[in-house]
């Protein structure tokens, strides 16, 4: 048996078992050269390298556009908005609280996804990046609750009620913690990242509870008024600052999560290097310990 | 001065709107600036171990 082959048996290289179910392999071995098909998908969509170079490119333009963005959405909601026939001058609460819970759930949807992508195609940046979204996705949820209350307080007679649509973003703001935690709880990065994974998966159920929380049970918070069927019912003078300070936070979520996953990434590279072998970075950061074939 | 004084005050909701945006800018803000110096602090920490091997 050559060195090729005895590779072969080994599931994390997925779809390099060239002998056994040839095809793409060799297809693919042709422009690609050994590795096949499973490195070509790599390279071309995955390689930490190539992430690297895109990303320093992207991260200070991401950055500098969402701070304009978030700057004009600041002067938007602040300034120019007009105050609410009711709540008076206490709705523009809302210009935070409102996009910071849409980033709340967008950012799960995207920790989800990418914990996914982790699990069955054991894409090597996909875990990085879930790693690194999750923690800018609490920090949403946090200031979508703080700010809730805070709006709560002068408009219900209350911070906080045990009604479906608090405490199920209470459970989402849970679901990062305990995904946070879960994922450096071990000693094997690979290990913490698949129980990370399935709890992100499983925590997926609470993303429609929360959308349609308002409609399901009775609650002091108000349903829908932006994303419902029909259109919005909210003005155009309040939903453009609305708007606007939705395209900052989504903006803020990109550029910090380019920013963490380099920052992965850089400390993944030194730990390679200082464990030693040249060929090191590249070869850890794309198959993470256990080859039991390759090693033998 | 007048109308500064009635843009804080927040038709008597400055108590509920300014901690509200101070929050938001405190904790998305930090998070910025911890994920920046920790950023900051891998590139130092890779530029001297390539230094080293380098010798």
């Amino acid at each position: 048996m050559n060195e090729r082959r005895r590779r072969i048996p080994d599931p994390a290289r997925g779809c390099d078992r060239d002998a056994a179910d040839g095809r793409p392999s060799l297809r693919y071995k042709k422009r690609f050269g050994e590795g096949g098909f499973r490195r070509a998908m790599l390279s071309r969509f995955a390689n930490p390298a190539r992430f690297m170079r895109l990303s320093a490119v992207l991260l200070p333009w991401c950055a500098g556009l969402s701070a304009a963005i978030i700057a004009l959405g600041l002067y938007l909601a602040l300034f120019v908005a007009p105050a609410d026939y009711q709540q008076g001058e206490a709705v523009r609460i809302m210009y935070v609280h409102v996009p910071a819970a849409w980033m709340a759930l967008l950012v799960y949807l995207f920790v989800a996804v990418a914990s996914a992508a982790a699990l069955v195609w054991r894409h090597p940046l996909a875990d990085i990046a879930a790693r690194a979204a999750a923690p800018i996705g609490a920090a949403f949820t946090f200031v979508c609750l703080a700010s809730g209350s805070l709006w709560g307080r002068p408009m219900w007679g209350t911070w906080w009620v045990w009604d479906a649509r608090l405490t199920s973003v209470l459970v989402l703001f849970f679901l990062y913690l305990g995904y946070i935690a879960l994922v450096n709880a071990f000693d094997n990065p690979d290990r913490g990242g698949r129980a990370g994974s399935v709890l992100a998966l499983v925590g997926v159920i609470n993303l429609p509870i929360i959308k349609f929380s308002v409609d399901w049970w009775n609650t002091l918070h108000q349903p829908a008024s932006v994303l419902r069927f029909g259109g919005p019912t909210i003005a155009w003078p309040m939903l453009a600052p609305l708007l606007v300070m939705a395209a900052g936070f989504g903006g803020l979520f990109v550029t910090l999560l380019l920013l963490r996953m380099r920052t992965a990434l850089n400390e993944k590279k030194a730990l390679a290097l200082r464990l030693g072998g040249a060929a090191a970075p590249a070869r850890a950061s794309r198959r993470p310990a256990m080859s039991p074939a390759a090693g033998r | 001065m007048n109308a500064i004084a009635r843009f804080f005050a927040m038709g008597g909701y400055a108590a509920f709107v300014w901690p509200a945006y101070g929050l938001a800018v405190a904790v998305l803000g930090g998070l910025a600036l911890y994920s920046w110096r920790r950023y900051r602090a891998s590139q130092r920490a890779l530029a001297e171990i390539e230094r080293h091997r380098r010798r």
